[in-house]
């Protein structure tokens, strides 16, 4: 019965079901995005009629929202948090700065793609994207979820040496522990 | 002998069915929140997404032995607490398993909860925690006095520690003791907007300061763990005060409304204020609680 495929499929569903109505950002304000979350969160837009709602801490959040550029500095910072997040969880790039280095495509101390050092499951694109955009994304991350598709953690954990060895390309101090799943 | 074993079926029922009324106060308090803040908010049965979520999720984070059992303290403390405070009164099944001097009981037990949550969360080595934990011993420093003084006025009064006496004491006289000990209900009340922790008296959990303390580590199934006995401890809570106070229910449609009515106290007093401090919120109950919890033992000394 436990390991009965069809039995295993339902329970998929109503997991997959709970998780798609109740997201828990952590929003990880690196960049000038942080502050169209407000506006997403508040009176105006409320996001949390969806189910989404800020979390406190990474070991409570189940997407890891990046909003805006990352420097190589912050780049150490939120490859830590991602990693002391527990499965499943999600990534949102959000802004142009994440998928291709938007205004800062020249810059010496930002990292131009984020899906080589993170795993993303929905790009928000625009510079910067509005809240209607950003509750668009987390549509688009609900229905990825409901389909069992957003599946950027374990695409993660088979492509560990490859994520590590971009990370560590950037990082030349690597003086973090080294984790096995 | 066959007594009891109806009251052990009902307490397990009691368990479950104060999982569920608490879990859905808790959403109704989000909905009511949202719609005074001009939102539409979350639909009332969101809290049972987010629990069923959290149970789903991973927990691998292993920081010691007291970092896992915390949470399990929390559960203990709101289950035995829930398990000894009478439901619904005059009923075979849900008088559950009180005993006399069950008051002085709960004095104790609802205070054990929060320190093996305090072990626990100093184990993870969490900054974050450890204030969170400073801060909240702080504050049930500053709430258990008038509460306690409010119980020992009403042990005083009618002689007794056993809460289906006082039930029984408000049917034979036809008043509530919320009208014939006035001062203990006002100390007791007070005492509550800091025991339910909603705003101005959040500053253990205190979100965007603390980040959510001493949980702060704990995600997944602890948070889960935490979620649901916070959910019964409310129950149990809510039912002691209606029993306490507003003549107990001998139905389940008037312990809801009873129940929400108290609810609703702390509720609404948390969406119209701002968080305190730490000391400002224990000077808060060292004032006027304090003051009304006196006037409650005097009370009970003189008639």
């Amino acid at each position: 019965m436990i390991n009965d495929k069809n039995s295993q499929k339902i329970v998929d569903i109503i997991q997959n079901w709970s998780r798609k109505h109740s997201i828990w950002v952590l929003a990880y304000g690196t960049g000038c995005g942080a502050i169209e979350i407000p506006p997403t969160m508040t009176s105006r837009y409320d996001a949390e009629r969806l189910g989404v709602r800020g979390a406190a801490t990474p070991r409570q959040a189940d997407v890891l929202l990046i909003t805006g550029y990352l420097t190589t500095k912050t780049l150490k910072r939120v490859i830590r948090v991602y990693e002391q997040m527990q499965d499943p969880k999600y990534v949102i790039g959000f802004g142009s700065c994440t998928i291709n280095g938007g205004m800062y495509y020249d810059s010496y101390n930002t990292i131009k793609v984020l899906d080589k050092y993170l795993p993303v499951d929905v790009y928000i694109n625009g510079c910067m994207p509005r809240p209607e955009a950003v509750l668009a994304g987390f549509g688009k991350l609900q229905q990825l979820i409901a389909e069992g598709k957003a599946n950027g953690a374990t695409k993660y954990k088979e492509n560990l040496e490859w994520y590590r060895g971009n990370q560590k390309k950037i990082i030349p101090n690597w003086v973090m522990p080294e984790y096995n799943w | 002998m066959e007594s009891i074993w109806y009251k052990i079926l009902g307490a397990i029922i009691t368990v479950i069915v104060a999982f569920i009324v608490g879990l859905t106060y808790m959403g109704l308090s989000r909905k009511i929140t949202a719609r005074i803040q001009n939102r539409k908010g979350p639909p009332f049965y969101q809290n049972f997404i987010d629990a069923l979520k959290l149970a789903s999720k991973t927990s691998a984070i292993h920081h010691g032995f007291m970092q896992h059992i915390g949470p399990a303290f929390m559960m203990i403390t709101s289950i035995m607490s829930v398990l000894v405070v009478p439901v619904l009164t005059g009923d075979q099944w849900f008088s559950n398993l009180n005993f006399k001097g069950d008051l002085i009981f709960l004095l104790y037990i609802m205070v054990f909860g929060p320190l093996g949550m305090a072990l626990g969360a100093g184990q993870t080595g969490n900054p974050n925690s450890a204030i969170g934990v400073t801060r909240g011993l702080s504050q049930m420093v500053g709430f258990e006095i008038p509460w306690v003084m409010a119980l020992v006025a009403l042990m005083m009064q009618y002689k007794t520690a056993s809460i289906v006496d006082l039930i029984n004491i408000q049917q034979e006289q036809g008043v509530w003791l919320m009208f014939s000990s006035p001062f203990a209900f006002i100390a007791a009340v007070l005492a509550m907007l800091g025991m339910f922790r909603y705003s101005p008296f959040d500053i253990v959990g205190a979100p965007t300061e603390l980040a959510s303390g001493p949980v702060s580590e704990n995600g997944g199934k602890y948070l889960f763990t935490l979620m649901s006995s916070n959910s019964i401890f409310a129950f149990a809570k809510l039912t002691l005060y209606v029993d306490l106070f507003l003549g107990g229910a001998s139905n389940i449609v008037e312990l809801l409304i009873k129940t929400f009515a108290i609810y609703l106290i702390p509720m609404l007093y948390g969406t119209v204020s701002p968080r305190y401090r730490t000391e400002q919120a224990i000077k808060y109950f060292w004032g006027w609680p304090l003051f009304f919890g006196f006037l409650a033992l005097l009370y009970a000394a003189i008639f």
